[in-house]
């Protein structure tokens, strides 16, 4: 019922709905999160943390596709980079949160490298820069086998939480505290001139320089800010797994993150939040139904498919992604 | 907003139901995992991804194993379940799924977990958790830090001990010949190399692979260059196939000597197909009986086991392998009593003394947590590897390496270990 009052108030204008402000909904988001790690039992706090690293991630992709329309599918190299740079600091001073910052940073800086390159590409050929940095990630860690222990990839040293609180529950909170505020900024960013510059660049970039939008700029910026998010997300993985390696970060990690925001509905952060549990949720699933039907080797790959099944049902029957689903709508069939 | 909101809450709902069920296996007294008549472990396997040839049977064979001890009445009246998660050998997911053994279906100890990389990253998890760690599938020397990770033990003769006691055979055998040695660019390579240069001194040139890199042509072609008489492979057996296939390719004929890992003979000759025959002469080394060895005791009752509770599946190193973990964890259970407890396992198994199907025995102490001592040399012709001479043994110091004259076990009547 809520879904056809909701559908309908947005009906009419879709750009310009009463929303309630970003920083409330954060703020309940926190509440939420925090009240749900003391009930959760810890396996549940640990798939939560997971929840929340994907969901940085997420949001930023969601922003530099969904609202630049800029395909990227180096995302999961970006989270590479964030999470060796962790590695790498942890393992030498051990001050986790400057850590976090400097892998954000980092990151930042090789995302304006690939933005500047990624500018002049459009379409496939951006795609295939993109790819490219995904597929060189276990190259590098080989090349450079001294700092970076080719396939075995480092261990991250971490203190143990402080006080009592279970390292599940710490986990949780640290990721979704990454999480919560990486989606305030975008929200804040996107609503402003830097968001509308987005929307004016991917719709027609022609009438957006006619305009007075520096189109190369946005771009460069957006990919910037989304692979900001990315470090982030890397970082907090590594803390997450304790350790970094090429096997981590595969290109079907960066195919993953594309499909979930797809499947979620692209340029929206909500869907970006319905991608990231749903790479938490399905994986989870598809193990479980393996499990009762007795094959050990199909664990491994049902997931695939499932996400493909998913993928296809979704297109099909909303192609907003899930954040856009409306339940029967009657305008559709009187404008089809 | 609330739509989406309803979306998410429908996926929590259902990702919740999914794995709701599990839960309920948890142990009644105080040791999880354990009750009157069961006891639940678990393990992480690559049953998919690149390790997955080969190492994919090592769970089902100990799993059958346990199957056929349950059928004969379990340990203590009590039936072990062995939950095998596939973790494809991606570090990621090995966090994730023990997590889930240890956290949600409440394990009493962590079984076999295969790999170096992957296992690397739990070691601290369950050790916060004090949940036993027994038999770790990989050689690496990490597992033996007694005081640093206490419920961690190895199954694999470490490959620094490897490497001396193939170095060994290299010295006496090829004495005046130039030696090479290509290795896996990580523990596994690097302390092999450093096994065998404790024996043979600096060999004349060494090169590393990675395995997400197919190509070995230029390693090969260096050995070439460098006119190498015999090759040392630390590698696993995709690699070890490659590297012999490559060689020939270049017309390059050294003595290979491959490390137990890579030198399962069905599963290289599987994977050389039509070039199988270049395996021939190729030198190795393994611990545990010789699956073509039909008159071993041994061999007989796992390939009982294999048919009654594995399908009949195809009958290698990995199935004798597999067996003999599930084997050496029953005596571990046997140990431990019939008031069974976690410190009490780690105990009996720090206890030692075990016999069983290995050549040489394992090393467990107090101060040792690494497994079998040593290894016999094999020589594979016609398809099949034979042992040559007796098993050495050595540590991973600078220890020499001596001939291990005890002699073999003989496996119990029922095939299941009785308290010792």
């Amino acid at each position: 019922m809520t879904i056809l009052q909701d559908a309908t108030k947005t009906k009419d204008h879709q750009k310009s709905p009463p929303k309630s402000t970003p920083l409330l909904l954060v703020i309940a988001g926190a509440i939420i999160v925090v009240a749900l790690t003391y009930v959760l039992p810890p396996f549940r706090n640990y798939q939560l943390a997971t929840i929340g690293a994907y969901f940085c991630v997420t949001a930023g992709l969601t922003v530099l596709t969904g609202l630049n329309g800029q395909l990227s599918l180096g995302h999961g190299a970006l989270m590479a980079t964030g999470a060796y740079t962790l590695a790498l600091w942890q393992n030498k001073f051990d001050l986790l949160l400057p850590g976090i910052a400097l892998a954000v940073l980092v990151t930042t800086v090789v995302g304006g490298i690939i933005g500047l390159a990624a500018a002049r590409l459009r379409g496939p050929y951006l795609a295939g820069l993109t790819l490219a940095v995904a597929v060189v990630v276990p190259s590098i860690t080989s090349t450079f086998d001294k700092t970076f222990n080719s396939d075995q990839g480092l261990s991250v040293a971490l203190d143990p939480p402080p006080g009592v609180i279970p390292v599940e529950q710490w986990q949780a909170w640290l990721c979704w505290a990454g999480a919560l505020l990486t989606v305030l900024v975008l929200a804040y960013l996107v609503r402003g001139r830097f968001g509308r510059d987005l929307r004016a660049v991917r719709d027609d970039e022609t009438a957006a320089k006619l305009a007075g939008v520096g189109v190369a700029r946005t771009q460069v910026m957006a990919f910037v800010v989304s692979a900001a998010c990315a470090g982030l997300a890397g970082a907090l993985f590594a803390v997450l797994a304790q350790s970094v390696s090429p096997g981590a970060f595969p290109l079907t990690l960066s195919l993953f993150l594309l499909m979930a925001i797809v499947i979620g509905g692209l340029g929206r952060l909500t869907g970006a939040l319905i991608g990231a549990v749903l790479l938490v949720a399905l994986p989870s699933v598809a193990q479980s139904i393996a499990e009762d039907a007795g094959s050990q080797h199909l664990e491994g790959n049902l997931a695939l498919t499932f996400f493909g099944v998913v993928l296809v049902l979704v297109m099909l029957a909303a192609p907003g992604g899930l954040a856009a689903l409306k339940f029967p709508r009657r305008s559709r069939r009187q404008k089809g | 907003m609330r739509r989406t909101a309803t979306v998410l809450a429908a996926l929590l709902l259902a990702a919740g139901c999914s794995n709701g069920n599990s839960t309920s296996s948890g142990g009644s007294g105080n040791t999880p995992g354990v009750t009157d008549n069961s006891i639940l472990i678990g393990t992480h396997q690559p049953l998919t991804g690149p390790a997955a040839a080969g190492y994919s049977e090592i769970a089902p064979a100990t799993k059958a194993y346990f199957d056929y001890v349950n059928a004969n009445g379990g340990i203590y009246g009590r039936k072990i379940t062995y939950k095998i998660m596939d973790d494809g050998y991606n570090p990621a997911n090995t966090q994730q799924v023990v997590r889930q053994l240890v956290l949600q279906d409440k394990v009493f100890a962590i079984l076999n977990g295969l790999g170096t990389p992957t296992h690397t990253g739990v070691l601290d998890f369950l050790k916060t958790n004090r949940v036993p760690d027994l038999f770790v599938a990989s050689g690496s020397r990490t597992w033996n830090q007694p005081g640093k990770y206490p419920g961690t033990f190895g199954f694999n003769p470490d490959y620094t001990i490897e490497g001396k006691i193939l170095a060994a055979y290299v010295k006496q055998t090829y004495a005046g010949k130039k030696v090479c040695f290509l290795g896996q660019d990580d523990d596994f390579g690097r302390d092999s190399l450093a096994g065998v240069e404790k024996v043979l001194g600096t060999v004349a040139a060494k090169q590393t692979y990675v395995v997400t890199n197919p190509n070995v042509g230029p390693q090969m072609g260096a050995f070439k260059a460098a006119a190498c008489d015999v090759v040392i492979l630390a590698s696993i057996p995709g690699f070890t196939a490659l590297s012999i296939g490559t060689a020939a390719k270049i017309g390059f004929k050294p003595q290979f000597v491959v490390s137990n890992v890579g030198s399962d003979p069905s599963t290289l000759t599987k994977t050389l197909g039509a070039a199988a025959p270049l395996l021939e002469g190729v030198v190795a080394a393994n611990y545990l009986p010789l699956d073509t060895d039909e008159s071993n005791p041994w061999i007989q009752l796992y390939k009982k086991v294999n048919s009654q509770y594995n399908g009949n599946a195809a009958f290698d190193n990995n199935v004798v392998y597999g067996m003999s973990v599930g084997y050496l964890f029953v005596q571990a259970l046997q140990g431990a009593g019939k008031d069974l407890t976690r410190d009490k396992l780690t105990a009996a198994v720090q206890k030692g003394g075990f016999t069983g199907p290995g050549l040489v025995p394992t090393r467990f102490s107090a101060q040792d947590h690494s497994g079998y001592a040593g290894e016999q040399i094999t020589k594979l012709t016609g398809g099949k590897a034979t042992y040559l001479g007796t098993p050495y043994t050595t540590d991973d110091a600078d220890g020499a390496v001596t001939a291990y004259s005890g002699a073999a076990a003989t496996p119990p009547q029922n095939g299941i270990p009785t308290a010792q």
